[in-house]
Protein backbone atom coordinates (compact mmCIF):
# COMPACT_ATOMS: atom_id res chain seq x y z
CA UNK A 1 0.00 0.00 0.00
CA UNK A 2 1.11 3.30 -1.08
CA UNK A 3 1.18 6.69 0.75
CA UNK A 4 2.27 8.35 -2.20
CA UNK A 5 0.73 11.89 -3.12
CA UNK A 6 -1.40 12.12 -6.13
CA UNK A 7 -0.21 12.37 -9.40
CA UNK A 8 2.10 9.72 -9.11
CA UNK A 9 -0.08 6.98 -10.63
CA UNK A 10 0.83 5.76 -13.96
CA UNK A 11 0.75 7.99 -16.51
CA UNK A 12 -2.34 8.48 -18.94
CA UNK A 13 -4.63 6.06 -16.65
CA UNK A 14 -7.91 8.02 -16.79
CA UNK A 15 -9.49 9.34 -13.76
CA UNK A 16 -11.68 6.48 -12.12
CA UNK A 17 -13.94 9.37 -10.88
CA UNK A 18 -14.06 12.93 -12.12
CA UNK A 19 -16.36 14.97 -11.09
CA UNK A 20 -17.27 19.15 -12.66
CA UNK A 21 -18.99 21.42 -10.80
CA UNK A 22 -21.30 19.37 -8.70
CA UNK A 23 -24.35 20.91 -7.48
CA UNK A 24 -26.98 19.55 -5.19
CA UNK A 25 -30.22 21.49 -3.69
CA UNK A 26 -32.30 19.72 -1.80
CA UNK A 27 -35.59 22.23 -1.15
CA UNK A 28 -33.58 25.19 0.00
CA UNK A 29 -30.67 23.72 1.02
CA UNK A 30 -27.49 23.46 -1.14
CA UNK A 31 -25.51 20.45 -0.32
CA UNK A 32 -23.32 20.68 -2.59
CA UNK A 33 -21.87 24.36 -3.55
CA UNK A 34 -19.34 23.49 -6.90
CA UNK A 35 -17.34 20.54 -6.16
CA UNK A 36 -14.65 19.51 -8.94
CA UNK A 37 -12.26 16.64 -8.28
CA UNK A 38 -10.38 13.48 -10.04
CA UNK A 39 -9.82 9.68 -8.19
CA UNK A 40 -7.36 7.67 -9.26
CA UNK A 41 -8.00 4.23 -10.28
CA UNK A 42 -6.55 1.59 -8.19
CA UNK A 43 -6.00 3.85 -4.75
CA UNK A 44 -8.19 4.48 -1.75
CA UNK A 45 -9.74 8.34 -1.71
CA UNK A 46 -10.80 9.06 1.71
CA UNK A 47 -13.51 11.25 1.85
CA UNK A 48 -13.92 13.32 5.07
CA UNK A 49 -15.74 16.11 6.66
CA UNK A 50 -17.85 16.85 9.57
CA UNK A 51 -21.31 15.60 9.58
CA UNK A 52 -23.47 17.42 7.61
CA UNK A 53 -21.29 18.62 5.08
CA UNK A 54 -22.35 16.67 2.05
CA UNK A 55 -20.52 13.70 1.87
CA UNK A 56 -23.21 10.99 1.49
CA UNK A 57 -24.77 13.01 -0.89
CA UNK A 58 -21.41 13.76 -2.95
CA UNK A 59 -20.92 9.64 -2.98
CA UNK A 60 -24.70 9.34 -4.07
CA UNK A 61 -23.82 11.46 -7.10
CA UNK A 62 -20.51 8.68 -7.39
CA UNK A 63 -23.33 5.99 -7.66
CA UNK A 64 -25.93 7.45 -9.89
CA UNK A 65 -28.41 7.80 -7.28
CA UNK A 66 -28.41 11.74 -6.29
CA UNK A 67 -30.46 13.83 -8.82
CA UNK A 68 -27.97 16.96 -9.93
CA UNK A 69 -28.53 19.94 -9.86
CA UNK A 70 -25.49 21.08 -11.85
CA UNK A 71 -22.42 19.54 -13.11
CA UNK A 72 -21.49 16.05 -13.75
CA UNK A 73 -19.72 12.89 -12.62
CA UNK A 74 -18.05 10.61 -14.93
CA UNK A 75 -17.60 7.07 -13.55
CA UNK A 76 -15.08 4.91 -15.11
CA UNK A 77 -15.52 6.86 -18.63
CA UNK A 78 -19.21 6.87 -18.37
CA UNK A 79 -21.97 9.59 -16.79
CA UNK A 80 -22.62 8.57 -13.66
CA UNK A 81 -26.16 6.22 -13.33
CA UNK A 82 -25.28 4.91 -16.61
CA UNK A 83 -26.77 1.39 -16.57
CA UNK A 84 -23.60 -0.67 -17.53
CA UNK A 85 -22.29 0.77 -14.21
CA UNK A 86 -24.28 -0.84 -12.21
CA UNK A 87 -21.89 -4.52 -12.67
CA UNK A 88 -18.76 -2.00 -11.79
CA UNK A 89 -19.82 0.02 -8.83
CA UNK A 90 -20.18 -1.11 -5.73
CA UNK A 91 -22.29 0.85 -2.61
CA UNK A 92 -22.68 0.51 0.84
CA UNK A 93 -24.66 2.71 2.73
CA UNK A 94 -23.86 4.40 6.44
CA UNK A 95 -26.61 2.22 7.81
CA UNK A 96 -26.05 -1.62 7.06
CA UNK A 97 -28.75 -2.21 4.14
CA UNK A 98 -29.26 -5.40 4.40
CA UNK A 99 -32.18 -8.35 4.87
CA UNK A 100 -32.31 -8.93 8.77
CA UNK A 101 -34.49 -12.09 8.39
CA UNK A 102 -32.20 -14.08 6.54
CA UNK A 103 -28.87 -15.18 7.38
CA UNK A 104 -25.69 -14.15 6.13
CA UNK A 105 -25.04 -16.13 3.52
CA UNK A 106 -28.94 -16.07 2.17
CA UNK A 107 -28.26 -12.05 1.90
CA UNK A 108 -24.47 -12.33 0.05
CA UNK A 109 -26.30 -14.85 -2.16
CA UNK A 110 -28.85 -12.78 -2.85
CA UNK A 111 -27.37 -9.46 -4.00
CA UNK A 112 -24.26 -11.54 -6.37
CA UNK A 113 -27.42 -13.30 -7.80
CA UNK A 114 -27.92 -9.84 -9.18
CA UNK A 115 -24.12 -10.06 -11.02
CA UNK A 116 -24.45 -13.87 -11.67
CA UNK A 117 -21.59 -14.71 -9.31
CA UNK A 118 -20.76 -18.34 -8.35
CA UNK A 119 -21.44 -19.65 -4.99
CA UNK A 120 -17.64 -20.01 -4.67
CA UNK A 121 -17.41 -16.42 -4.89
CA UNK A 122 -20.09 -15.63 -2.09
CA UNK A 123 -18.04 -18.07 0.43
CA UNK A 124 -15.10 -15.98 -0.34
CA UNK A 125 -16.79 -12.13 -0.06
CA UNK A 126 -18.19 -13.99 3.54
CA UNK A 127 -14.48 -15.13 4.52
CA UNK A 128 -13.33 -10.97 3.21
CA UNK A 129 -15.13 -9.81 6.01
CA UNK A 130 -14.10 -12.70 8.78
CA UNK A 131 -18.22 -13.85 9.10
CA UNK A 132 -17.56 -17.94 7.37
CA UNK A 133 -18.43 -19.12 10.77
CA UNK A 134 -21.53 -17.31 11.03
CA UNK A 135 -22.77 -17.54 7.62
CA UNK A 136 -25.97 -19.68 8.63
CA UNK A 137 -26.67 -17.04 11.45
CA UNK A 138 -29.62 -14.95 11.23
CA UNK A 139 -28.26 -11.64 10.54
CA UNK A 140 -30.76 -9.82 13.08
CA UNK A 141 -29.16 -11.83 15.29
CA UNK A 142 -25.26 -10.65 15.19
CA UNK A 143 -23.74 -8.10 16.60
CA UNK A 144 -23.57 -4.22 15.27
CA UNK A 145 -20.15 -4.70 13.97
CA UNK A 146 -21.03 -8.11 12.26
CA UNK A 147 -23.93 -6.86 10.54
CA UNK A 148 -22.20 -3.98 8.80
CA UNK A 149 -19.91 -6.41 7.94
CA UNK A 150 -22.25 -8.61 6.02
CA UNK A 151 -23.37 -5.29 4.12
CA UNK A 152 -19.91 -4.47 2.95
CA UNK A 153 -19.85 -8.33 1.69
CA UNK A 154 -23.19 -7.83 -0.13
CA UNK A 155 -20.99 -5.10 -2.42
CA UNK A 156 -17.64 -6.59 -2.09
CA UNK A 157 -19.46 -10.29 -3.82
CA UNK A 158 -19.82 -8.39 -6.90
CA UNK A 159 -16.13 -7.98 -7.39
CA UNK A 160 -16.58 -4.12 -8.28
CA UNK A 161 -14.35 -1.80 -10.04
CA UNK A 162 -15.14 0.88 -7.98
CA UNK A 163 -16.25 1.09 -4.17
CA UNK A 164 -18.25 3.27 -2.31
CA UNK A 165 -18.22 3.38 0.95
CA UNK A 166 -19.92 5.10 3.91
CA UNK A 167 -18.74 5.59 6.76
CA UNK A 168 -17.57 1.84 6.60
CA UNK A 169 -15.87 1.59 9.71
CA UNK A 170 -18.34 3.37 12.12
CA UNK A 171 -19.11 1.33 15.41
CA UNK A 172 -15.85 -1.41 14.71
CA UNK A 173 -13.40 -2.34 17.35
CA UNK A 174 -9.60 -1.46 16.62
CA UNK A 175 -8.67 -4.53 15.70
CA UNK A 176 -11.58 -5.18 13.18
CA UNK A 177 -11.08 -1.56 12.08
CA UNK A 178 -7.57 -2.23 11.09
CA UNK A 179 -8.02 -5.47 9.64
CA UNK A 180 -10.60 -3.72 7.22
CA UNK A 181 -8.10 -1.22 6.42
CA UNK A 182 -5.81 -4.24 5.46
CA UNK A 183 -8.06 -5.61 2.91
CA UNK A 184 -9.32 -2.05 1.51
CA UNK A 185 -5.23 -1.68 0.87
CA UNK A 186 -5.02 -4.96 -0.45
CA UNK A 187 -7.98 -4.41 -2.44
CA UNK A 188 -6.41 -1.24 -4.12
CA UNK A 189 -3.16 -3.24 -4.50
CA UNK A 190 -5.17 -5.18 -6.86
CA UNK A 191 -6.72 -2.41 -9.08
CA UNK A 192 -10.13 -2.10 -7.17
CA UNK A 193 -10.23 1.86 -6.25
CA UNK A 194 -12.05 2.73 -2.98
CA UNK A 195 -13.74 6.13 -2.09
CA UNK A 196 -14.25 5.63 1.93
CA UNK A 197 -15.71 8.21 3.98
CA UNK A 198 -15.18 8.99 7.26
CA UNK A 199 -15.69 11.63 10.31
CA UNK A 200 -12.68 10.62 11.92
CA UNK A 201 -9.43 11.87 10.81
CA UNK A 202 -6.68 9.29 12.10
CA UNK A 203 -8.35 7.05 9.37
CA UNK A 204 -6.85 9.63 6.70
CA UNK A 205 -3.26 8.05 6.97
CA UNK A 206 -4.85 4.92 5.30
CA UNK A 207 -5.59 7.02 2.03
CA UNK A 208 -3.37 8.09 -0.73
CA UNK A 209 -5.43 10.62 -1.66
CA UNK A 210 -8.00 12.82 0.51
CA UNK A 211 -11.15 14.96 -0.55
CA UNK A 212 -11.88 17.12 2.39
CA UNK A 213 -15.36 18.59 2.65
CA UNK A 214 -17.26 21.27 4.44
CA UNK A 215 -20.39 22.41 4.10
CA UNK A 216 -20.82 21.78 0.62
CA UNK A 217 -17.39 22.96 -0.40
CA UNK A 218 -14.11 20.97 -1.45
CA UNK A 219 -11.55 22.84 0.99
CA UNK A 220 -8.48 20.81 -0.33
CA UNK A 221 -7.91 17.37 -2.06
CA UNK A 222 -4.56 16.53 -1.00
CA UNK A 223 -2.36 13.55 0.15
CA UNK A 224 -2.01 12.87 4.05
CA UNK A 225 1.50 13.81 3.97
CA UNK A 226 0.14 17.19 2.74
CA UNK A 227 -2.63 17.48 4.92
CA UNK A 228 0.01 17.40 7.66
CA UNK A 229 2.47 19.94 6.38
CA UNK A 230 -0.51 22.67 5.20
CA UNK A 231 -2.22 22.45 8.31
CA UNK A 232 1.11 22.66 10.34
CA UNK A 233 0.31 19.59 12.83
CA UNK A 234 1.16 15.12 12.46
CA UNK A 235 -1.82 14.87 13.73
CA UNK A 236 -4.42 15.10 10.94
CA UNK A 237 -7.49 15.76 13.09
CA UNK A 238 -5.60 19.35 14.37
CA UNK A 239 -4.14 19.73 11.04
CA UNK A 240 -7.71 19.46 9.35
CA UNK A 241 -8.96 22.48 11.76
CA UNK A 242 -6.34 24.45 11.01
CA UNK A 243 -7.02 24.17 7.09
CA UNK A 244 -10.68 24.88 8.39
CA UNK A 245 -9.73 28.05 10.34
CA UNK A 246 -7.88 28.75 7.29
CA UNK A 247 -10.34 28.97 4.66
CA UNK A 248 -12.75 30.60 6.54
CA UNK A 249 -10.90 33.24 7.78
CA UNK A 250 -10.87 32.78 11.65
CA UNK A 251 -7.48 34.02 12.90
CA UNK A 252 -5.44 30.59 13.87
CA UNK A 253 -4.47 31.46 17.56
CA UNK A 254 -2.41 28.74 18.36
CA UNK A 255 -1.13 28.60 14.63
CA UNK A 256 2.61 29.28 15.67
CA UNK A 257 2.60 26.81 17.90
CA UNK A 258 1.49 24.16 15.87
CA UNK A 259 3.95 25.17 13.50
CA UNK A 260 6.47 24.16 16.18
CA UNK A 261 5.45 21.05 16.49
CA UNK A 262 5.24 19.93 13.33
CA UNK A 263 9.23 21.08 12.34
CA UNK B 1 -36.49 -9.17 -17.40
CA UNK B 2 -33.49 -10.95 -16.36
CA UNK B 3 -35.28 -14.77 -15.33
CA UNK B 4 -32.28 -15.04 -12.67
CA UNK B 5 -32.59 -12.17 -10.97
CA UNK B 6 -36.78 -12.62 -10.83
CA UNK B 7 -36.26 -16.17 -9.66
CA UNK B 8 -33.40 -15.32 -6.99
CA UNK B 9 -35.94 -12.49 -5.74
CA UNK B 10 -38.89 -15.07 -5.51
CA UNK B 11 -36.51 -17.55 -3.54
CA UNK B 12 -35.19 -14.27 -1.22
CA UNK B 13 -39.01 -13.28 -0.42
CA UNK B 14 -39.78 -17.07 0.10
CA UNK B 15 -36.86 -17.61 2.31
CA UNK B 16 -37.90 -14.43 4.66
CA UNK B 17 -41.67 -15.78 5.28
CA UNK B 18 -40.06 -19.06 5.95
CA UNK B 19 -38.15 -17.71 9.06
CA UNK B 20 -41.40 -16.46 10.15
CA UNK B 21 -43.57 -19.27 11.02
CA UNK B 22 -46.29 -17.47 12.47
CA UNK B 23 -47.27 -15.55 9.49
CA UNK B 24 -46.47 -18.65 7.40
CA UNK B 25 -49.27 -19.90 9.72
CA UNK B 26 -51.42 -17.11 9.46
CA UNK B 27 -51.57 -17.41 6.07
CA UNK B 28 -52.29 -21.05 5.73
CA UNK B 29 -54.87 -21.47 8.77
CA UNK B 30 -57.10 -18.42 8.73
CA UNK B 31 -58.83 -18.85 5.91
CA UNK B 32 -59.97 -22.03 6.40
CA UNK B 33 -60.94 -21.17 10.11
CA UNK B 34 -62.96 -18.15 9.06
CA UNK B 35 -64.36 -20.29 6.64
CA UNK B 36 -65.45 -22.78 8.90
CA UNK B 37 -67.11 -19.85 11.16
CA UNK B 38 -68.85 -19.08 7.91
CA UNK B 39 -69.85 -22.52 7.24
CA UNK B 40 -71.25 -22.59 10.91
CA UNK B 41 -73.11 -18.70 10.86
CA UNK B 42 -75.44 -20.37 8.13
CA UNK B 43 -75.95 -23.37 9.94
CA UNK B 44 -79.26 -23.13 11.17
CA UNK B 45 -80.87 -21.60 7.93
CA UNK B 46 -84.22 -22.34 6.64
CA UNK B 47 -84.14 -22.71 3.08
CA UNK B 48 -87.14 -23.73 0.53
CA UNK B 49 -86.38 -27.15 -1.02
CA UNK B 50 -84.20 -27.33 -4.37
CA UNK B 51 -82.71 -23.83 -3.20
CA UNK B 52 -78.87 -23.42 -2.63
CA UNK B 53 -77.64 -22.80 0.80
CA UNK B 54 -75.62 -18.93 1.43
CA UNK B 55 -72.98 -20.70 2.27
CA UNK B 56 -72.60 -21.77 -1.18
CA UNK B 57 -72.57 -18.49 -2.71
CA UNK B 58 -70.86 -16.84 0.14
CA UNK B 59 -67.95 -19.44 1.07
CA UNK B 60 -67.58 -19.54 -2.44
CA UNK B 61 -66.70 -15.53 -2.61
CA UNK B 62 -64.62 -15.85 0.47
CA UNK B 63 -62.40 -18.15 -1.23
CA UNK B 64 -61.82 -15.52 -3.32
CA UNK B 65 -61.30 -12.84 -0.64
CA UNK B 66 -59.04 -13.67 1.65
CA UNK B 67 -56.51 -14.55 -0.63
CA UNK B 68 -56.47 -10.46 -2.30
CA UNK B 69 -57.03 -9.62 1.67
CA UNK B 70 -54.23 -11.31 3.19
CA UNK B 71 -51.51 -10.96 0.37
CA UNK B 72 -52.36 -7.17 0.10
CA UNK B 73 -51.22 -6.46 3.78
CA UNK B 74 -48.65 -9.00 3.77
CA UNK B 75 -47.01 -7.56 0.45
CA UNK B 76 -47.27 -3.75 1.52
CA UNK B 77 -45.91 -4.71 4.41
CA UNK B 78 -42.70 -6.34 3.29
CA UNK B 79 -42.25 -3.78 0.65
CA UNK B 80 -42.35 -1.14 2.94
CA UNK B 81 -39.77 -2.82 4.96
CA UNK B 82 -37.91 -2.94 1.78
CA UNK B 83 -38.05 0.50 1.00
CA UNK B 84 -37.24 1.93 4.64
CA UNK B 85 -34.35 -0.70 5.58
CA UNK B 86 -32.60 0.85 2.69
CA UNK B 87 -32.46 -2.48 0.67
CA UNK B 88 -34.43 -1.32 -1.85
CA UNK B 89 -32.33 1.26 -2.67
CA UNK B 90 -29.29 -0.68 -2.90
CA UNK B 91 -30.85 -3.04 -5.18
CA UNK B 92 -31.53 -0.36 -7.29
CA UNK B 93 -27.87 0.13 -7.23
CA UNK B 94 -27.28 -3.04 -9.06
CA UNK B 95 -28.21 -4.27 -12.59
CA UNK B 96 -31.55 -5.76 -11.41
CA UNK B 97 -34.17 -4.50 -13.75
CA UNK B 98 -37.37 -3.11 -11.65
CA UNK B 99 -39.66 -5.45 -13.65
CA UNK B 100 -37.48 -8.52 -12.41
CA UNK B 101 -38.30 -7.20 -8.15
CA UNK B 102 -41.69 -6.91 -8.91
CA UNK B 103 -42.40 -9.55 -10.66
CA UNK B 104 -39.94 -11.95 -8.51
CA UNK B 105 -42.42 -10.68 -5.21
CA UNK B 106 -45.83 -10.89 -7.33
CA UNK B 107 -44.42 -14.88 -8.25
CA UNK B 108 -43.40 -15.61 -4.38
CA UNK B 109 -46.78 -14.10 -3.27
CA UNK B 110 -48.78 -15.91 -5.67
CA UNK B 111 -47.23 -19.53 -4.79
CA UNK B 112 -48.25 -18.64 -0.70
CA UNK B 113 -51.71 -17.37 -2.49
CA UNK B 114 -51.87 -20.66 -4.32
CA UNK B 115 -51.20 -22.98 -1.05
CA UNK B 116 -53.89 -20.70 1.09
CA UNK B 117 -56.27 -21.62 -1.51
CA UNK B 118 -55.71 -25.19 -1.79
CA UNK B 119 -56.14 -25.18 1.95
CA UNK B 120 -58.46 -22.97 1.62
CA UNK B 121 -60.59 -24.87 -0.98
CA UNK B 122 -60.67 -28.20 -0.59
CA UNK B 123 -61.30 -27.42 3.41
CA UNK B 124 -64.56 -25.72 1.46
CA UNK B 125 -64.99 -28.82 -0.56
CA UNK B 126 -64.10 -31.71 1.84
CA UNK B 127 -65.28 -30.75 4.98
CA UNK B 128 -68.27 -28.33 4.23
CA UNK B 129 -69.16 -29.75 0.75
CA UNK B 130 -69.54 -26.82 -1.02
CA UNK B 131 -72.06 -27.46 -3.69
CA UNK B 132 -71.23 -25.33 -7.10
CA UNK B 133 -71.59 -26.59 -10.74
CA UNK B 134 -68.09 -25.78 -11.78
CA UNK B 135 -64.30 -28.00 -10.69
CA UNK B 136 -62.24 -26.63 -7.97
CA UNK B 137 -59.29 -25.83 -10.36
CA UNK B 138 -60.87 -22.64 -11.38
CA UNK B 139 -62.12 -21.83 -8.12
CA UNK B 140 -58.34 -21.82 -7.31
CA UNK B 141 -57.33 -20.02 -10.28
CA UNK B 142 -60.02 -17.31 -9.16
CA UNK B 143 -58.23 -17.27 -6.23
CA UNK B 144 -54.89 -16.87 -7.14
CA UNK B 145 -55.21 -14.50 -9.84
CA UNK B 146 -57.02 -12.45 -6.74
CA UNK B 147 -53.70 -13.13 -4.62
CA UNK B 148 -51.99 -11.43 -7.17
CA UNK B 149 -54.11 -8.35 -7.28
CA UNK B 150 -53.70 -8.04 -3.57
CA UNK B 151 -50.12 -8.49 -4.26
CA UNK B 152 -49.84 -5.36 -6.99
CA UNK B 153 -52.33 -3.37 -5.36
CA UNK B 154 -49.91 -3.62 -1.97
CA UNK B 155 -46.77 -2.78 -3.57
CA UNK B 156 -48.37 0.34 -5.41
CA UNK B 157 -49.61 1.11 -1.97
CA UNK B 158 -46.51 0.50 -0.16
CA UNK B 159 -44.95 3.69 -1.64
CA UNK B 160 -47.81 6.17 -0.21
CA UNK B 161 -46.94 4.95 3.53
CA UNK B 162 -43.81 5.61 5.21
CA UNK B 163 -44.55 3.41 8.28
CA UNK B 164 -46.00 0.03 8.72
CA UNK B 165 -49.00 1.81 10.49
CA UNK B 166 -49.48 4.20 7.38
CA UNK B 167 -50.09 0.78 5.55
CA UNK B 168 -51.98 -0.81 7.53
CA UNK B 169 -54.69 2.07 6.91
CA UNK B 170 -54.56 1.74 3.46
CA UNK B 171 -56.78 -1.70 4.07
CA UNK B 172 -59.74 0.20 4.57
CA UNK B 173 -59.03 2.36 1.79
CA UNK B 174 -58.40 -0.20 -1.08
CA UNK B 175 -59.68 -3.05 0.22
CA UNK B 176 -63.28 -2.46 2.35
CA UNK B 177 -64.75 -0.79 -1.01
CA UNK B 178 -64.04 -3.72 -2.87
CA UNK B 179 -65.45 -6.27 -0.37
CA UNK B 180 -69.02 -4.23 0.01
CA UNK B 181 -69.65 -3.14 -3.69
CA UNK B 182 -67.91 -6.63 -5.32
CA UNK B 183 -72.01 -8.14 -5.13
CA UNK B 184 -71.16 -10.09 -1.90
CA UNK B 185 -73.91 -7.83 0.31
CA UNK B 186 -76.03 -6.92 -2.07
CA UNK B 187 -75.95 -8.10 -6.27
CA UNK B 188 -74.89 -5.43 -7.86
CA UNK B 189 -78.32 -4.31 -10.00
CA UNK B 190 -79.84 -3.54 -6.80
CA UNK B 191 -77.25 -0.95 -6.19
CA UNK B 192 -77.97 2.73 -7.17
CA UNK B 193 -76.81 3.89 -10.44
CA UNK B 194 -73.75 5.89 -8.58
CA UNK B 195 -72.21 2.92 -6.50
CA UNK B 196 -73.25 0.21 -9.53
CA UNK B 197 -70.83 2.46 -11.73
CA UNK B 198 -68.29 2.37 -9.38
CA UNK B 199 -68.54 -1.40 -8.38
CA UNK B 200 -68.17 -1.98 -12.95
CA UNK B 201 -64.82 -0.71 -12.29
CA UNK B 202 -63.47 -1.94 -9.12
CA UNK B 203 -61.28 -5.50 -9.83
CA UNK B 204 -62.90 -7.47 -7.48
CA UNK B 205 -65.87 -7.46 -8.94
CA UNK B 206 -64.27 -9.26 -12.04
CA UNK B 207 -63.50 -11.98 -9.87
CA UNK B 208 -66.68 -12.30 -7.78
CA UNK B 209 -68.54 -12.28 -11.51
CA UNK B 210 -66.07 -15.35 -12.60
CA UNK B 211 -66.86 -17.62 -9.63
CA UNK B 212 -70.52 -16.32 -10.17
CA UNK B 213 -69.98 -18.22 -13.45
CA UNK B 214 -67.86 -20.83 -12.24
CA UNK B 215 -70.74 -21.58 -9.52
CA UNK B 216 -73.66 -21.52 -12.13
CA UNK B 217 -71.58 -23.92 -15.14
CA UNK B 218 -70.25 -27.16 -15.19
CA UNK B 219 -67.71 -26.30 -17.80
CA UNK B 220 -65.79 -22.86 -18.29
CA UNK B 221 -67.78 -19.69 -19.45
CA UNK B 222 -66.51 -17.18 -22.25
CA UNK B 223 -67.55 -14.93 -19.71
CA UNK B 224 -65.48 -16.17 -17.03
CA UNK B 225 -62.21 -16.43 -19.00
CA UNK B 226 -63.40 -12.41 -20.04
CA UNK B 227 -63.25 -11.81 -16.19
CA UNK B 228 -60.50 -13.65 -15.61
CA UNK B 229 -58.35 -11.97 -18.46
CA UNK B 230 -59.64 -8.36 -17.18
CA UNK B 231 -58.48 -9.38 -13.59
CA UNK B 232 -54.95 -10.20 -14.91
CA UNK B 233 -54.74 -6.93 -17.48
CA UNK B 234 -55.64 -4.74 -14.12
CA UNK B 235 -52.96 -6.85 -12.17
CA UNK B 236 -50.24 -5.70 -15.27
CA UNK B 237 -51.84 -2.36 -15.33
CA UNK B 238 -51.14 -1.48 -11.52
CA UNK B 239 -47.66 -4.01 -11.53
CA UNK B 240 -46.53 -1.13 -13.79
CA UNK B 241 -48.02 1.76 -11.57
CA UNK B 242 -46.08 0.44 -9.36
CA UNK B 243 -43.07 0.09 -11.14
CA UNK B 244 -42.89 3.98 -11.57
CA UNK B 245 -42.53 4.36 -8.23
CA UNK B 246 -39.58 2.51 -7.65
CA UNK B 247 -37.10 5.45 -8.60
CA UNK B 248 -33.45 4.62 -8.91
CA UNK B 249 -32.40 8.41 -8.72
CA UNK B 250 -33.99 10.62 -5.86
CA UNK B 251 -33.36 14.10 -4.77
Amino acid sequence: MSHSAPGSNAPGMPPAVKAEGLHVTRGHKKILRGVDFAMETGRITGLLGPSGSGKTSLMRCIVGVQRLTAGSVEVLGRPAGTPSLRHDVGYVTQAPSVYTDLSVEANVRYFGAMHGVSAADTAEAIAAVGLETLARQRTADLSGGEFSRVSLACALVSRPKLLILDEPTVGLDPVLRAELWERFAAMAEAGTTLLVSSHVMEEASHCSSLLLLREGLLLAQLSPAELSERGHSNDLEQAFLHIIRETSGVPNRRSANERQVAS
Amino acid sequence: MNPRMMFATTKRVLDQLRHDHRSVALIMVVPALLLTGVYYLYENETLPPGFPRTFDRVGLMMLAIFPFVVMFLVTSITMLRERTSGTLERLLTTPIHKADLLFGYALAFSIMAALQSLVATAVAYWIFNLDIKGGPGYVVMIAVINAVLGVALGLLCSAFARTEFQAVQFMPVVVIPQILLCGLFVARDHMNSLLEGISNVLPLTFSVDALQQIADNTEATQTMWQDAGIMAAIVIGVLVLASFTLRRRTS
